[in-house]
């Protein structure tokens, strides 16, 4: 009864923000400062969670050349400013990822 | 990824294909989900349930957790509401995309709609604004994110305490390339370039903040910085052209 809830309420509380601002769409009118605003929500939302999975490790700050992450992080990163190519950017870190792991 | 006169299956195996990396970093998450759940005294049930209804990586995680530390009902669904705000900002940049399509759809699109998805979906925008085939893109995607999740679960659950800790294998890699090769290609000027600085700066100083409340904090205050200085730049050119 008590996992009924939980799962009830959990459903709830998660399907209500992903699903309030889609109900409404095309019926209350997007004040314009917002509709700008919305465009900077995937590079704010992206980046915190970027820089929190490559620089918090074990949870603490790891802001050093022996994190893999850190490393993996900074080659996708040129690799995407120098080609714009999601794949190569993605392929690029990984490899990266794999050669810092084995040297480390 | 660049026709124009799509199908609808093309368009959802797209949608699945550019998931890829990301479900790749989604798998060790929901396998440790399902044995931390059974551990802490879930059912199989009601731990596959979990899977199969909320559909939310962290949320799920942080309520296995709390549950272990027997923390009351009302406290884990705070937590969650609180862990989930950041959809809402998911959701509402992709309202004028949303405008036309059917409230059922909506719903379903919405129920689906995690970091992962939102993250493909918002590049495909970028890419290819009004797509047509944008809603079979995403159904695509979260598809392809929700089957895997469930089944990891399921894996996690029945393999129980044997499992190595996956966590520590780094496979969450894939999951930061990917947002790295969405994000960079959309830092035109100087506004997105501080909102990018801004949230890394920001998520850095609130790591440690309790239920991932530094994410959100992050976020707005990126946003805000954003605009700020777009506003700026707009004035400036307007004051130049006059």
């Amino acid at each position: 009864m008590t996992e009924l809830m939980l799962i009830l309420g959990m459903a709830a509380v998660t399907f209500t923000p992903r699903y309030l601002p889609i109900a409404l769409a095309g019926k209350a009118q997007i004040p314009p400062l917002l509709e700008r605003a919305f465009a900077y929500v995937p590079i704010a939302v992206l980046t915190a969670i970027i820089a929190q999975t490559v620089l918090i490790r074990d949870g603490s700050v790891q802001m050093s050349l022996d994190n893999p992450h850190l490393i993996a992080a900074f080659a996708a990163f040129a690799t995407a400013l120098w080609k714009r190519h999601l794949f190569l950017t993605i392929a690029v870190g990984l490899v990266v990822y794999m050669i810092c792991m084995s040297l480390l | 990824m660049n026709n124009p006169t799509q199908t609808r299956s093309g368009a959802f195996l797209n949608g699945a294909r550019d998931t890829f990396p990301l479900i790749l970093a989604a798998i060790p998450f929901g396998i440790v989900y399902g044995a931390l759940a059974v551990a802490g005294g879930l059912s199989q049930a009601a731990t596959l349930a979990m899977s199969l209804f909320v559909f939310a990586g962290s949320s799920q995680f942080i309520a296995v957790t709390l549950l272990a530390s027997a923390a009351a009902l009302p406290v884990i669904i705070l937590t969650v509401f609180i862990v989930n705000l950041r959809h809402m900002l998911y959701a509402a940049s992709l309202m004028p995309e949303v405008k036309s399509l059917p409230q059922r759809v909506r719903a379903i699109l919405a129920f689906w709609l995690t970091d992962e998805t939102y993250a493909v979906v918002a590049n495909r925008i970028n890419q290819q604004p009004n797509d047509p085939q944008l809603c079979w893109y995403w159904i695509g995607s979260a598809v392809a994110m929700y089957s895997n999740w469930v089944f990891c679960s399921w894996l996690g659950m029945t393999l129980g305490q044997q499992i190595p800790d996956l966590t520590s294998w780094g496979l969450d890699i894939a999951m930061v390339v990917a947002f790295i090769g969405i994000v960079v290609p959309s830092l035109k000027a100087l506004p997105q370039w501080a909102c990018a600085l801004t949230a890394a700066v920001a998520a850095m100083a609130s790591y440690d903040w309790p239920h991932q409340t530094g994410l959100l904090f992050s976020a707005v205050v990126a946003i805000a910085v954003g605009l700020l200085l777009e506003q700026k730049t707009v004035k400036a050119e307007t004051a130049e052209a006059v």
